[in-house]
């Protein structure tokens, strides 16, 4: 953990203010499933788990969600999807894959049975839709992160 | 295998526009003249120092009255650090200790240096080893450390109601 002030003022009513910045940089183990989730997204492929119901889930769980087990059944699916729900980010803060605004969404890639969290690059809150088409936007230096998805491209000619 | 993602990075950050407040203020304005600030307790007359925002936590009224408490005080317990940790950046075994300014009825923490730590004990007394003026900021890092003054050490009675 890291943190200070350096650089104060104060108020009119004589209080004191200041920038304060809180930062943990942690580095964590990420595990079997997630090591491999990752390890094929930076070979620009995604993979799920597939669940005992027959579900397959993206990004992997690594237990079954009904009976509890260890899952190892993996299955490729799509690197393209379609929006289930979103909400707009007007203002991106540090750490986000894209600096201007974009839309947050869970996204049902084909081939997958629930939902992946990741931006879409949609230009403005009135050009995305529920039900929109997108596509993954590849990074050009994969890191074996889920940010080697930079972030997600409507699809053209994609139904409104 | 060995090439595969085992670990990620996730580092967090939070960045803050703190405000001390009316009472702390005061605090921190005396600290920008080398001065120790606290507040007395209107009713049960307990000074704290530092100050809180509020109200005391024995009776429940709003501190009142800034009260500058003594550059000297007493070690009422502490602690020897051993263990290296990430940001560290004073030399291991150190002691950080909980200070008794003298007029003040709560301790702060603070740095004990200039002694041996196996030396550091309960009832001794230290005085503040002050930054250089100019490099003096509203906080208690302008006190580099507090060491030993070489008095007799208090009595345990003198504190025992401070721990």
């Amino acid at each position: 953990m890291s943190g200070g002030t350096s650089e104060y003022s104060i108020a009119a009513d004589g209080s004191f203010t200041a920038p304060l910045e809180l930062s943990y940089p942690y580095k964590r183990t990420v595990g079997p499933i997630l090591s491999r989730f990752l390890t094929s997204l930076r070979d620009q492929r995604v993979e799920g788990t597939k669940g005992s119901d027959g579900r397959v889930h993206v990004p992997p769980a690594e237990f079954d969600p009904v009976t509890g087990e260890h899952l190892t059944e993996w299955v490729d699916v799509a690197s393209t999807g379609t929006i289930v729900t979103w909400s707009w980010q007007p203002a991106p803060v540090e750490g986000n894959t894209l600096q201007h605004p974009f839309a947050w969404a869970l996204i049902s890639l084909d081939g997958a049975d629930t939902n992946l969290l990741h931006a879409v690059d949609a230009g403005s809150a009135d050009a995305i839709k529920t039900g929109m088409r997108v596509t993954a936007r590849w990074a050009a230096e994969p890191s074996g992160s889920i940010s080697d998805i930079v972030c997600f491209d409507l699809t053209s000619g994609s139904p409104t | 295998m060995s090439d595969d993602v085992l670990r990620i990075r996730t580092p967090i950050s939070i960045k803050y526009q703190y405000s001390a407040g009316p009472r702390v203020s005061s605090h921190l304005l005396g600290l920008m003249d080398g001065r120790f600030v606290g507040k007395r307790c209107p009713v049960c007359e307990l000074v704290y120092m530092p100050p809180r925002n509020g109200t005391c936590a024995k009776c429940g009224a709003l501190l009142g009255e800034d009260v500058e408490v003594g550059q000297r005080g007493t070690i009422t317990t502490f602690c020897v650090v051993n263990v290296p940790f990430l940001g560290q950046t004073i030399k291991i075994p150190y002691v950080s200790a909980t200070i008794l300014l003298d007029g003040a009825d709560m301790g702060m923490q603070h740095l004990i240096q200039e002694v041996d730590a196996a030396d550091v004990r309960m009832g001794m007394r230290v005085e503040p080893v002050w930054r250089p003026r100019e490099e003096w900021q509203p906080s208690l890092e302008n006190v580099l450390h507090f060491r030993p003054t070489g008095e007799p050490d208090a009595p345990f009675e003198s504190y025992a109601g401070h721990l």
